[in-house]
């Protein structure tokens, strides 16, 4: 039965090899999640017959309960949500992952091995992967309680407190030696054990509190790749190939997911992890000088009917408002009338990379309208109008300007090159980085206050009426 | 030549880390932006594997709190690999070109 079982895992691992590189083009991508899913299935029915299964009937019935109503619940979650609520729902099945493995290193960790002990390096891993999966557990409910917007996390300041950080280091140097302590001493005490998986899921929860809603993408990638990295090192415990390769994969490209994630943010993954905007703004900001100027929607949809070039820069009010049906249907009415349609999509708008890309091909705009921040970036100066739905920060030229402001450097979309800039926004406040922002004021811009959906909606009538 | 075999032995993991690991830094390396969040679900799911280690830690539980630990693994990895799995899904049945569907 080993042959088979490792013959199954093997082409596993092919299946999953060929599912990510499928996934990695648009138009091969969804049988891509298809390739990879059945070579979970496969190696999910082949491991039931799995030779380290020795005890009694009692836990295979455990088994098959476990997988109904692990299975069921997240099916249904996954079913139900709304696209807009996808980054949350992958942080807590991402969390899962982590628990799981950290669950799995806690049976090795508590068993009576008698004279059969692993050597030393095994019980080193265990204790390494059981320490990394926790930590990518509470860090993604604490990710998901945030994106959620759970009352409880929902005030990022009230996290934050002198010698958090050193606190933060005593629990994790705490954890770190303590877990030594386990692994050196071959130690199965219940007692040590739970101190050290307390001990992991607190830092793991300390770590992401404070982190802001902005930079939840990159720490829920970074919490997916050490997820992939437990995976891996719980597989080496088990001598589970299908395990190690797989959670390599996912360690190496969560990583380095991560890390682009960052850079576009021009931020590194230190900078999102140990501190937080509030404290980095300093110096004096630069005045914003000017007024807003307000527009009605039908006004504002007769300057785009009469555009030869609208460029749509969709940022999170889009997604909350649930926008994007509606701004295509303008879009469409839009393109009847020989307007060009492009949509601009900033690296890091909306919650995660991509975000506005899932929301506007789930209503059915096709992603060859869809731009990258370096393709359209140059077009702006030769559009008639940018509309802008509920973006703000990437769309801020003090980006460029302004070295006292929190976000000099990150790269934005040069919006406010455009004849005219057209703002969709709920209200008159600040960004997630809390700052003013100079391209509101200009005077080729209007302001369209209102609810993304709504105003939407008035454009369409708008142009509608102009026949 | 029982040398030789334990040195394969040892660096076999070792290969394997190196190697699976450059292969998830290509995979991702050359993935246009829009792609992002689909693959990140993607590789989510794929580490969803971690159920069928579950299952085996299950299998080989004694004590109940063993079985009891090893019930939640396997209720955690079955969730991780289910909800990866159709989330992943959902997300890329959305992707389609104005120039129709090709494969």
């Amino acid at each position: 039965m080993g042959y088979v079982i490792e013959t199954i895992y093997f082409l596993t691992a092919v299946l999953f090899i060929v599912g990510l590189k499928r996934m990695s083009h648009p138009t091969t991508a969804r049988s891509g999640i298809v390739w990879a899913g059945y070579g979970m299935v496969l190696a999910t029915v082949v491991s039931f017959t799995h030779p380290q299964i020795q005890a009694g009937p009692g836990n295979y019935v455990l088994m098959i309960a476990a997988i109904v109503i692990g299975g069921a619940i997240a099916w249904y979650g996954a079913k139900k949500v709304a696209m807009t609520a996808m980054p949350q729902m992958i942080a807590i099945y991402n969390g899962m992952g982590g628990g799981a493995a950290a669950a799995i290193a806690a049976v090795e960790l508590l068993k009576n091995h008698g004279d059969a002990a692993p050597e030393t390096h095994v019980f080193i891993m265990a204790v390494a992967g059981a320490l990394i999966g926790t930590v990518a557990f509470s860090g993604s409910v604490v990710a998901f309680g945030k994106l959620q917007e759970l009352k409880f996390f929902k005030d990022d300041a009230k996290f934050r407190f002198t010698g958090q950080q050193k606190l933060n280091a005593t629990i994790f140097g705490a954890a770190v030696v303590l877990g030594l302590v386990i692994a050196l001493s071959h130690s199965s005490s219940g007692a040590l054990i739970s101190v050290f998986f307390l001990l992991a899921l607190a830092f793991g929860a300390m770590m992401a509190l404070p982190i802001g809603g902005a930079d939840m993408p990159v720490v829920i990638s970074l919490f997916n790749a050490f997820t992939g990295l437990a995976v891996a090192l719980e597989g080496f415990v088990l001598g589970n190939s299908a395990m190690i390769i797989a959670g390599i994969i996912v360690g190496s490209s969560g990583t380095l997911l991560t890390l682009m994630m960052a850079k576009a943010m021009n931020r590194s993954v230190s900078n999102v992890l140990f501190s937080n905007w509030a404290a980095l703004a300093s110096g004096e900001a630069q005045a914003v000088t000017g007024s807003l100027k307000p527009m009605e929607p039908p006004d504002a949809a007769i300057q785009m009917a009469y555009a030869s070039k609208v460029i749509i820069v969709p940022g999170y009010g889009m997604a909350v408002a649930q926008a994007q049906h509606k701004i295509w249907e303008m879009c469409k009415l839009l393109m009847e009338r020989d307007v060009v349609v492009k949509f601009a999509i900033h690296p890091v708008a909306g919650r995660m990379p991509g975000h506005m890309n899932v929301l506007l091909a789930e209503a059915g705009v096709p992603y060859d309208l869809i731009f990258d921040m370096d393709e359209i970036n140059e077009e702006f100066s030769t559009a008639d109008v940018a509309l802008v739905i509920g973006a703000n920060d990437v769309v801020n030229p003090a980006a460029r300007t302004d070295k006292s402001s929190p976000i000099y450097g990150m790269p934005i979309l040069n919006v406010d090159h455009a004849k005219n800039v057209q703002v969709i926004k709920r209200g008159k406040g600040v960004g997630f980085a809390g700052i003013e922002n100079a391209l509101f004021f200009a005077d080729n811009t209007r302001m369209v206050y209102g609810d993304a959906q709504k105003v939407a909606a008035g454009m369409i009538q708008g142009i509608k009426d102009l026949g | 030549m029982e040398v030789m075999k334990q040195v394969v032995e040892f660096f076999s993991p070792i290969y394997i880390l190196m190697l699976a690991g450059f292969l998830g830094y290509e995979i991702i390396g050359k993935v246009p932006v829009i792609l992002h969040t689909p693959l990140m679900s993607g590789t989510n799911f794929v580490h969803g594997i971690v159920l069928v280690g579950a299952m085996v830690a299950l299998g080989q539980a004694v004590t109940p709190l063993e079985q009891a630990i090893g019930f939640l693994a396997v209720l955690l990895g079955a969730g991780n690999a289910v909800g990866g799995y159709f989330v992943t899904e959902r997300m890329l049945e959305m992707f389609k070109s104005s120039k129709g569907q090709e494969k």
